[in-house]
């Protein structure tokens, strides 16, 4: 084994070759150790190739976010694959579009999915379809994956994959309305990792918390840096019952707990009921969406023995800043300056640097910036900008920030359309295309307004067509049989005319002028 | 209306959007079916406190009282049984 490490996998068999009984994951009722997550990964990816898969081919995992998705992540890496992680709650539409834009060979899914994958999987007679399956009964041409594993040696098939390959497909909303396929390499997931690594301080001996999706970016680094680390992740499914995930993350005593300001906001209305301390954590973190400066006292009093670190990125290069803890309490309000062994430069819209404390983009200069996106090189150029050096690119964020005289950021505004709601990256495109499902939707613009808990909440405004009859809950249910929970409109609003700029566009800006206040005063 | 005809048009009108009985069996999981998630469960929560003025802890916030119209109903009945 190399000191360091070249293909994302050899940090599960580093840690395994360390202390194979350590625990690695805890998830619902399951506890690995790290040799057992070790062989269920070496028998997946001997099954996988039992299926054909070679090196470099996309094998999309499509399961809850549990011990089993993040443990197939492994099997996928150690055959030479491409992990495609994909959201449980994901619709029978999105997927069959990620499984034919990955060009996946393989999907491996649970029974209780088998309502959305099972339709898709039809059309796609090329693709393999493995199902972990007990007693369940599979829909035609769908696999069993148990039995496939309980047939598996527990050996790495080999594989050639060199460090420049593609590790993962991370998919994530854009303002088009189809979702983009992040290309990173196992260079770029390890660099990001290190870095992580090095500015959080993981060890051994940390327990590190997560009720976030591995499908994003800072779920999926939890696992990896609990792996690298050797340390272990209590992963849960969601914070959907939260006396649930209290009692879980007291009973393991976690020393690390990454969330988001909506679940931030969930913790602070239930302790100003009833007093929540988890005083066996170490370290806070959140990501995803910015952090209200007014919840910082009340989670130090939640989490006593806690720092505080903020962090920013996204898909594109998975972390950009973070704001150590002791800095913290100074600058509240900043995201820190960049993530160790990486650079950030504020550019005007010529990609020339701002003045001392003028607003710009931020750029994102590092290793862990992603490849593009998969089969967009449009898309790519759009955000990918040639580097300093010849064969180079930095990546262009969709936010504006300033540099105070320290060198630290501060965020601004976004520079795209994009909505934040419940941390998750939310397409007012793809809500639209959603609504435009509908025979009877004349017109349908989505925008995102304040909300206390969520962040922004989702708001459709729509007008029907000319003596047809259309209702918000007509909408709201179109949306919900093509989208994820976390994209269908809080609020929708039904209206005979939206208003439009001089050149006769309709405008966002203009809609929440005319209509958010109606919103907020009907909650 | 019954406890459960209540709950079950509730759940049915407010997240998944249908008055089609047939959208949902009693015994359904939300979260195994992707019905509710983390808002979603403090909806039925605040809607089952006004409607049966009854109230949840927060340590009662587990899928055993909430996670299907069965486990729903059996735990408002069993909450209002504690108050009578």
């Amino acid at each position: 084994m190399n000191a360091i490490p070249r293909l994302l996998q050899e940090i599960l068999l580093t840690a395994v070759a360390r202390h194979p009984e350590r625990t690695a994951l805890v998830a619902g009722d399951a506890r690995l150790s790290y040799r057992e997550v070790a062989d269920y990964a070496c028998r997946l990816a001997q099954a996988l190739r039992a299926c054909g898969v070679e090196r470099g081919d996309r094998v999309v995992i499509f399961m809850d976010n549990g011990w089993r998705c993040a443990v197939s992540i492994f099997g996928v890496l150690l055959v030479g694959g491409v992990f495609v992680t994909v959201n449980a709650q994901t619709k029978r539409d999105k997927l069959a579009f990620i499984l034919r834009d990955a060009g996946a060979r393989v999907l491996l899914s649970e029974p209780h999915l088998a309502r959305v994958f099972g339709p898709v999987a039809e059309q796609l007679p090329a693709l393999r379809v493995l199902c972990t399956a007990d007693a369940e009964a599979l829909p035609a041409g769908v696999e069993n994956l148990n039995e496939a594993l309980a047939e598996a040696p527990v050996t790495p098939p080999p594989q050639s994959a060199i460090t420049l390959d593609l590790a993962a497909l991370l998919y994530t909303s854009g303002t088009t309305g189809e979702p983009k396929g992040v290309m990173h390499t196992h260079q770029s997931l390890l660099f990001v990792l290190d870095s992580i690594n090095e500015y959080l301080g993981f060890s051994q001996d940390d327990r590190l918390f997560s009720a976030l999706p591995l499908n994003f970016g800072y779920g999926l680094s939890q696992w990896f840096s609990a792996v690298r680390a050797g340390a272990m992740l209590v992963l849960e499914r969601s914070f959907t019952y939260p006396a649930q995930v209290f009692k879980r993350m007291h009973d393991e005593a976690v020393t690390s707990f990454a969330s988001v300001p909506t679940i931030y906001a969930m913790m602070l209305a239930q302790d100003a009921k009833q007093p929540l301390r988890f005083p066996s954590v170490r370290l806070l973190t959140n990501a995803a969406a910015a952090l209200p400066v007014e919840f910082i006292p009340g989670l130090q009093r939640i989490f006593p023995n806690a720092g505080l670190c903020k962090m920013y990125g996204q898909t594109e290069c998975i972390r950009s800043a973070y704001l150590e803890p002791a800095r913290a309490k100074v600058k509240p309000e900043s995201v820190g300056c960049a993530i160790p062994g990486t650079k950030l430069l504020l550019l005007d819209e010529n990609r020339r640097p701002v003045a001392p404390g003028e607003v710009g983009i931020l750029y994102v200069r590092g290793p862990h910036v992603m490849r593009g996106y998969w089969n967009q090189p449009e898309k790519t150029a759009e955000v990918l900008a040639p580097g300093p050096l010849p064969g180079e690119f930095i990546l262009k964020s969709g936010d504006l920030f300033r540099q105070d005289a320290e060198g630290d950021f501060y965020f601004v505004a976004r520079n795209d359309e994009i909505i934040k709601s419940r941390g998750e990256k939310v397409s007012p495109a793809e809500i639209e295309n959603a609504i435009y499902s509908l025979p009877s939707v004349r017109e349908a613009v989505v925008a995102g307004i304040p909300d206390s808990l969520l962040g922004e909440a989702v708001c459709a405004f729509v007008t029907p067509r000319e003596g047809d009859k259309l209702s918000v809950q007509q909408i709201k249910r179109a949306c919900s049989e093509r989208l994820e929970n976390y994209m269908v409109p809080k609020h929708v609003l039904l209206v005979s005319e939206l208003p439009r700029t001089e050149n006769g566009k309709l405008s966002r800006k203009l809609i929440l002028e005319r209509y958010a206040a109606l919103i907020t005063e009907s909650v | 209306m019954s406890i459960k005809q209540t709950i079950r048009r509730y759940v049915l009108e407010n997240f998944l959007f249908t008055d089609d009985d047939s959208a949902l069996q009693d015994g359904d999981s939300f979260l195994a079916g992707g019905i509710i998630d983390s808002t979603g469960v403090l909806e039925i929560m605040l809607f089952i406190e006004e409607t049966y003025d009854i109230k949840v802890e927060d340590e009662e916030m587990l899928p055993e009282n909430l996670d299907s119209i069965d486990n729903l109903v059996a735990f408002v009945q069993r909450k209002q049984a504690v108050a009578a």
